[in-house]
């Protein structure tokens, strides 16, 4: 016997059990169908024979991807979720492209339109639902489209190939992402939304209206309480009528009014239907022979247009199947928007109303709105724009039911805020959660079987998702699957947004905006507010917090020493050996006879054992006890210098090149912009340190293309660079803009100065900060609004009215003496306790 | 008279979540921690890694960080914390009527 022989062999013994086997014929093979076949395998792969009939020409795929596919982010192949080999491997029977026209329940088959007739023992109808078209004249001209399906998909595509206008009947969430996809297609889309406000089923009217004005500034056109009349055309659409007679011009028309389930079969062959098909617990249907699920059925009175649902309905389903019963109680379902960059979630009930309650947030400036709605100390819905990161959690409360009243006061502030205590460590939320909490929404994927997935060998986020599929579809999940690796494989998983620190399960940005939301004014009250889980945080968030308030609250913060690195107390770099280095400032690198004594003097009266000229153009005198600290400023003082600050997270220098006054190639005085620059912005409190250059020409002799600010002089003007770095990882800068004269220079300095000081984390430099936020963002924000621009100046030139007095000054004068001083000194015998 | 603990000064000379140095003649300088709970420690002025002047450090909880590598010392027994290990000589220190004495004998043995 060869091999070939045995292999066939073989196969035809499987088929022969196979027959012998119950017959399950599904009808539908889309995301209901296949997915209670998945779970039927799950559970006892063996006991039926299956055979999947299905209307399209394709595997299963996932329906809700087709809203990326469109707007051009997934191709087809990344959203197919059972390919041809899994069919095979399981031994389905797939019949694409050929639609069940008939079933004969007393006969038990079922007959497609081939004219293929198939007996079943088991019937299973998953034949989700269609789009509602409504009935106007005009609905049946080329170029009006439903949203459903892959063919509608490339009928869209076909059309956005020629350009022009595109109208989408419906603003709720399926006209949006259509509407969303035609417009990163090319296409000029109007919206035709027949209420007053988008999406009313999802979000309340505050939400809709933030959304609107998200969308028309995307170049949409939205019209609400637009009432459609009739489709006009000859043979092809040409525009849509609206009943108050405006015509809008329209070679494309996607009707994205709603969906009605697909029942047609089953009230054929008189199956109980009412707006779906009739199921009970067990998703049988009045026929003990047939079960229905997906969006077809209708259960305890209600249908479901989500997916979320289906994943319950067809656990329960399988359970039945392999007699194992458990019982499907109704969904609560949540919805997102998956548009890019518009964060839009939405669960429950929020029409308010009779015994509810609201908790508003709002912050204007970032778009955010969330409200969450009580019902006798329960939360019963939510609504979240913009930031909807706590939209599980609030889900999660809404379908336990349970009681918050203990929370009540910080519950809008989201999770990381309200749990307090030692849950405010996200991984411990996340891990605290239970094996059936649903992670990732698109693929219907546990908790437990992310774990499972991971603890099998998936110890990446790609390998996850190639395993269990959760975060593959939308992502929106991906920060909850990262942590779930960190809490199941430790360490060795880098996980999503950091906090900034053990102390805080908050961001550095959340801190920033919390801080200026809620209007905090010190260390503590930040900690309080912020539920920190120590009592006065740890060395890295305590300096963190102080320039955060001190940036926020130019002139009303008083800022914390003992929360600054002893260097920025000590207004000194500390060595190795506990002695200072002190460096005292040299304006654009300038120097003359009369500093250069008094640092010699300085050199020699304390015994200073190295003197050098620093990368920075300027000299550091090394090896000063920080007794003498005092007396050594007090002498630079007297000489005209002040703190050059090369210890601090601060303007460090501003080095220049000798420029047009002096040199054959110079084109602008790059000398004196770069002591005028640095008279501007020395003394400024940053994120990090700040360095600036100026070269007065392209050979760019002050490296300019390396700082965090950097000039080219040209003969036109002034080019001006921004985000460079020539110490761990060199960068070089990029080009910010040019400019005309040596007062806008000053202008555009101030303004990226000021926009970093606003908006970096701590300890991050411009280099990484510029590529986090993007060049284009930056840009925008300085070069192409004038108004923000005057703005961020103005306010980097208020805090530097704050900030330029010299420490050392106050220091020589005789502040702060017992920084410098011991508290007491004694010799071993006799002891003597003296000053 | 001399007693077994010596007077340094008033405890509200050394800054909260501060500290400050006591020099011992011929011995090793001390520094002395006050915490935002208003504890008092005194530990070697001298970070078991690499000699840090830990008196520098940024003063958090019961935990002093060093300056120079960022290890992070426990006040209450001189001991380096996390990954890290090594530890600086305590020095036991009371407080009485607001002011802080250091324990002579103790002073004498990082003194000898
Ligand atoms: C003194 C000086 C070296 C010299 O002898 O020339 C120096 C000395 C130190 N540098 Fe520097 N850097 C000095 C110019 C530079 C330069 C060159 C420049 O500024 O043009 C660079 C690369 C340019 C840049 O920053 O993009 C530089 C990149 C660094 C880095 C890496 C920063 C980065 O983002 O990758 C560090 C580490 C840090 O800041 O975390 C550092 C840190 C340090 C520290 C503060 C290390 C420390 O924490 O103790 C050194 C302090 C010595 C002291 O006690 O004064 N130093 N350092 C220079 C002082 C310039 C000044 O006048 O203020
Ligand atoms: C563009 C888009 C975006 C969406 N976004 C989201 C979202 O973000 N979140 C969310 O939860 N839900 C979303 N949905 C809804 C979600 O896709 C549906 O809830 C889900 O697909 C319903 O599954 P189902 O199996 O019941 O129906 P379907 O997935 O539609 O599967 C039914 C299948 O049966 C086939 N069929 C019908 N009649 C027959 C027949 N007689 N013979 C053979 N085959 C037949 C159909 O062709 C279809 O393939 C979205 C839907 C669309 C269209
Ligand atoms: S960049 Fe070089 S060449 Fe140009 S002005 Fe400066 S020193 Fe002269
Ligand atoms: S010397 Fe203290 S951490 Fe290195």
């Amino acid at each position: 016997m060869d091999f070939y022989e045995q292999d066939l062999g073989a196969a035809a013994d499987d088929r022969t059990v196979q027959a012998a086997l119950p017959h399950l014929v599904v009808i539908g093979n889309g995301m209901a169908g296949c997915r209670a076949v998945e779970e039927l395998l799950a559970r006892d792969a063996g006991r039926y024979r299956v055979t999947i009939f299905g209307a399209e020409p394709h595997v299963n795929y996932n329906r809700i991807m087709l809203s990326p596919v469109l707007a051009g982010e997934k191709t087809f192949d990344e959203i197919v979720i059972n390919d041809r080999a899994w069919y095979a491997d399981n031994g389905i029977d797939l019949i694409v492209a050929d639609p069940v026209e008939r079933i004969d329940r007393a006969a038990k088959t079922v007959t497609s339109r081939s004219g293929r007739t198939v007996a079943y023992d088991r019937l299973l109808i998953a034949t989700g639902s269609d789009p509602f078209i409504i009935p106007v004249p005009g609905r049946d001209l080329h170029g009006v489209i439903g949203f459903r399906d892959l063919h509608d998909v490339d009928r869209m595509l076909a059309a956005a190939e020629k350009g022009g206008d595109a109208v989408v009947i419906g603003g709720g969430l399926l006209g949006l992402e259509a509407a969303h996809g035609l417009t990163l297609r090319g296409m000029k889309v109007t919206v035709l939304h027949i209420m007053p406000t988008l999406m009313e089923r999802q979000l309340d009217e505050a939400a809709a209206w933030l959304l609107k004005t998200a969308l028309e500034a995307r170049g949409q056109t939205i019209l609400t309480g637009a009432d459609t009349a009739e489709i006009v055309g000859d043979g092809w659409v040409e525009g849509v009528r609206l009943k108050d007679g405006r015509e809008i011009p329209a070679s494309l028309v996607v009707m994205a009014v709603g969906i009605r389930p697909s029942v047609a079969l089953a009230r054929e062959c008189g199956l109980e239907v009412g707006r779906g098909v009739k199921v009970d617990d067990h998703m049988v249907t009045s026929d003990p022979a047939v079960l229905a699920v997906g969006e077809c059925v209708e259960h305890d009175g209600l249908v479901y247009g989500l997916v979320a649902p289906l994943w319950e309905m067809c656990r329960a389903l399988a359970d039945g199947l392999v007699e194992q019963p458990t019982g499907y109680r109704g969904s609560v379902t949540s919805t997102k928007l998956k548009v890019a960059g518009l964060d839009v979630f939405s669960a429950g009930d929020f029409s308010g109303g009779e015994g509810t309650e609201d908790i508003v947030l709002r912050d204007a400036s970032r778009g955010i709105y969330k409200r969450v709605v009580l019902k006798e100390d329960r939360v019963v819905g939510a609504v979240l724009y913009g930031d909807t990161a706590d939209g599980g959690w609030y889900f999660d409360l809404m379908r336990k039911g349970e009681d918050v009243a203990m929370l009540r006061d910080m519950l809008i502030f989201g999770q990381a805020y309200a749990s307090g205590g030692g849950r405010t460590d996200p991984k411990a939320a996340v891990a605290a959660l239970s094996d059936d909490t649903e992670i990732c929404g698109c693929n219907g994927v546990s908790k437990g079987q992310v774990v499972a997935a991971i603890a099998g060998g998936a110890c990446s986020l790609d390998a996850v998702r190639a395993t269990c599929k959760a975060s593959a579809s939308c992502g929106s999940c991906t920060g909850l699957v990262e942590t779930l690796l960190a809490v199941t494989l430790g360490d060795e998983v880098e996980s999503g947004p950091k906090t900034m620190c053990q102390c805080t399960s908050f961001t550095h940005d959340d801190v920033r905006r919390e801080i200026v939301a809620q209007g905090l004014r010190s260390i503590p009250e930040v900690m309080q507010r912020l539920h920190w889980s120590t009592p006065d945080g740890c060395s890295s968030c305590r300096p963190a917090l102080n320039y955060y308030l001190l940036c926020a609250l130019p002139g009303d913060y008083e800022d914390d020493q003992q929360s600054r690195f002893v260097n920025e107390r000590l207004h000194a770099n500390i060595q190795k050996d506990g002695t200072y280095s002190v460096v005292p400032r040299m304006w654009g690198g300038l120097t003359n006879p009369r500093e250069l004594r008094a640092i010699a003097d300085v050199v020699e009266k304390y015994h200073a054992p190295m003197v050098k000229v620093t990368g920075g153009q300027r000299l550091d005198i090394f090896g000063i006890r920080k007794e003498d600290l005092p007396a050594v400023w007090a002498d630079l003082n007297a000489a005209g210098m002040v703190s050059g600050h090369a210890y601090g997270k601060a303007l460090r220098t501003v080095k220049t090149c000798v420029g047009s006054e002096w040199c054959r190639f110079g084109t602008q005085d790059s000398t004196g912009l770069g002591v005028k620059l640095e008279k501007m912005t020395w003394g400024s409190w940053m994120p990090h340190k700040f360095k600036i250059a100026v070269s007065g020409c392209p050979r760019n002799c002050a490296e300019a293309t390396i700082k965090d600010f950097g000039v080219v002089c040209v003969d036109s003007g002034y080019e001006l660079h921004v985000g460079g770095n020539g110490g761990m990882k060199v960068r070089v800068t990029d080009l910010l803009c040019k400019v005309a004269t040596e007062q806008e220079a000053m202008e555009y300095c101030a303004a990226f100065t000021q926009l970093y000081r606003e908006e970096a984390r701590y300890l991050e430099r411009t280099a990484p900060w510029v590529e986090r936020v993007g060049l284009d963002y930056v840009k925008r924000r300085i070069v192409e609004d004038e108004g923000n621009r005057k703005a961020l100046t103005r306010r980097f030139l208020h805090s530097q009215s704050f900030s330029q007095d010299d420490p050392w000054a106050t220091r020589a004068a005789g502040a702060d003496r017992q920084l410098h001083h011991p508290m007491a000194e004694f010799q071993p015998m006799p002891a003597v306790a003296a000053e | 008279m001399i007693g077994d603990w010596i007077d340094i000064g008033w405890v509200d000379e050394i800054p909260v979540r501060g500290s400050r140095t006591v020099p011992v003649a011929g011995g090793e300088e001390v520094a002395v921690f006050r915490t935002a709970d208003g504890k008092v420690f005194a530990l070697a002025n001298r970070c078991p890694h690499k000699g840090g002047p830990l008196s520098q450090g940024i003063v958090h909880g019961h935990s002093v960080a060093c300056p120079l590598h960022n290890w992070q010392i426990a006040l209450a027994t001189g001991e380096a914390q996390g990954g890290d290990k090594g530890c600086a000589p305590t020095i036991p220190v009371k407080l009485s009527g607001g002011r802080v004495l250091l324990c002579r004998a103790s002073t004498l043995k990082a003194a000898a």
